[in-house]
């Protein structure tokens, strides 16, 4: 037998046997995936904000009633300084839950916090606010939901992370916790102070 | 038959009846051009809060919030398609139950006719490498095969149980 008839025999072999393969690959995507999918820190109600490096919409909402701090206004978003933009409402319970997360970086004073006060009577808005403490710099009142739209904003809690210019940079979506303060918050607010 | 007549009469009612979605009287617009126009563009927006439902027969805050803005929109003198831009721009193209046909979704709406032809493909090929004999079922018998096929046949002691 020539070489070349032996490589052309050999070659065949070769591919019947890739085709063995073609289960074991098949194993792969599908269980990557339900790997994918079936991950349970993985919320499939959170969804990629399309309001990512774009400006901060344009609104002004006037201040809480029977809180000390001013109104918000999309020229407060553009001072220079990094923001946080938290939309809240004293209904949510899952604003109760972050609620502390809040008040302690208000405390350390790294970042001044803004609280867009989402579809909430106002009464009832700042009586949480007395009882749990205000974290707060400036709060502006949604009581239509309609600034909440402008924003893309689907519950609440959401925060946005706010450059010096007035560009939303970073969205979380849900209450926030000490994972995604200290992982992801917090130190894109170091990045964005530079 | 005065009963039959009552239950035909019941299920061509029940059926009569326009599904009514969430929309409350008090949402609806006086134009009923526009309301229907509201409708259609209503029932192709996806509710953000029960994601599988859209935002005209959802019960949601949020829900009732964007039909207000939809009308709002239609009002204010917007066209179908610039109500939609304006919610997209805001939600992205999730909100959209049925997904724009672009570059991204590509993949979306051609999948299935790709995978339909590459099974196609993949059974063409088969059948065109199959060896001739296997499509019969049968390879023809080789002579030794015939000669001991017409031994059996003649010799009836061979196959019959002895008596």
């Amino acid at each position: 037998m020539s070489a070349t008839a032996k490589d052309t025999i050999k070659d065949g072999i070769v591919a019947r046997r890739l085709i063995y393969l073609a289960p074991i690959l098949f194993f792969v995507v599908v269980s990557g995936y339900f790997l994918w999918g079936l991950n349970p820190e993985r919320d499939p109600r959170v969804l990629p904000s399309v309001m990512i490096d774009k400006p901060a919409p344009e609104f002004t909402a006037g201040p809480l009633a029977g809180t000390a701090v001013p109104g918000l206004a999309t020229a407060d978003l553009k001072s220079g300084q990094v923001t946080l933009f938290n939309v809240f409402a004293s209904w949510c319970i899952p604003c109760r839950a972050e609620h502390p997360f809040l008040m302690d970086l208000a405390q350390r004073g790294e970042v001044a916090i803004f609280g867009l006060n989402y579809k909430n009577k106002p009464e009832e808005a700042s009586a949480w606010l007395r009882d749990l403490g205000n974290p707060y710099t400036r709060i502006g009142t949604d009581e239509k939901g309609r600034i909440g739209i402008d924003w893309g904003v689907s519950g609440v809690p959401e925060t946005f992370v706010i450059d010096g210019t007035g560009r939303i940079r970073y969205r979380h979506w849900g209450p926030i916790d000490k994972d995604a303060l200290e992982r992801t918050i917090l130190p894109l607010i170091e990045e964005l102070r530079g | 038959m005065r009963r039959g007549l009552a239950t035909i009469l019941l299920i061509v009612l029940a059926f009569a009846a326009a599904p009514a979605g969430a929309v409350n009287p008090d949402e609806m617009l006086d134009d009923p051009v526009l309301e229907a126009r509201a409708r259609d563009i209503s029932t192709g927006l996806r509710c953000l809060v029960c994601q599988n439902q859209s935002i005209d027969n959802s019960n949601a805050g949020l829900a009732r919030d964007l039909r207000l803005l939809v009308r709002e929109r239609l009002v204010a003198g917007d066209s179908d398609d610039e109500v939609r831009a304006y919610i997209v721009a805001r939600y992205g193209d999730f909100v959209l139950l049925r997904p724009p046909f672009k570059p991204e979704t590509y993949f979306l709406w051609f999948g299935p006719g790709l995978i339909l032809a590459l099974g196609v493909i993949g059974v063409a090929v088969y059948l065109r490498r199959r060896p001739a004999a296997s499509a019969h079922g049968f390879a023809p018998l080789d002579p030794e095969e015939q000669a001991r096929l017409a031994r059996l046949l003649d010799d009836e002691d061979g196959l019959a149980p002895k008596s």
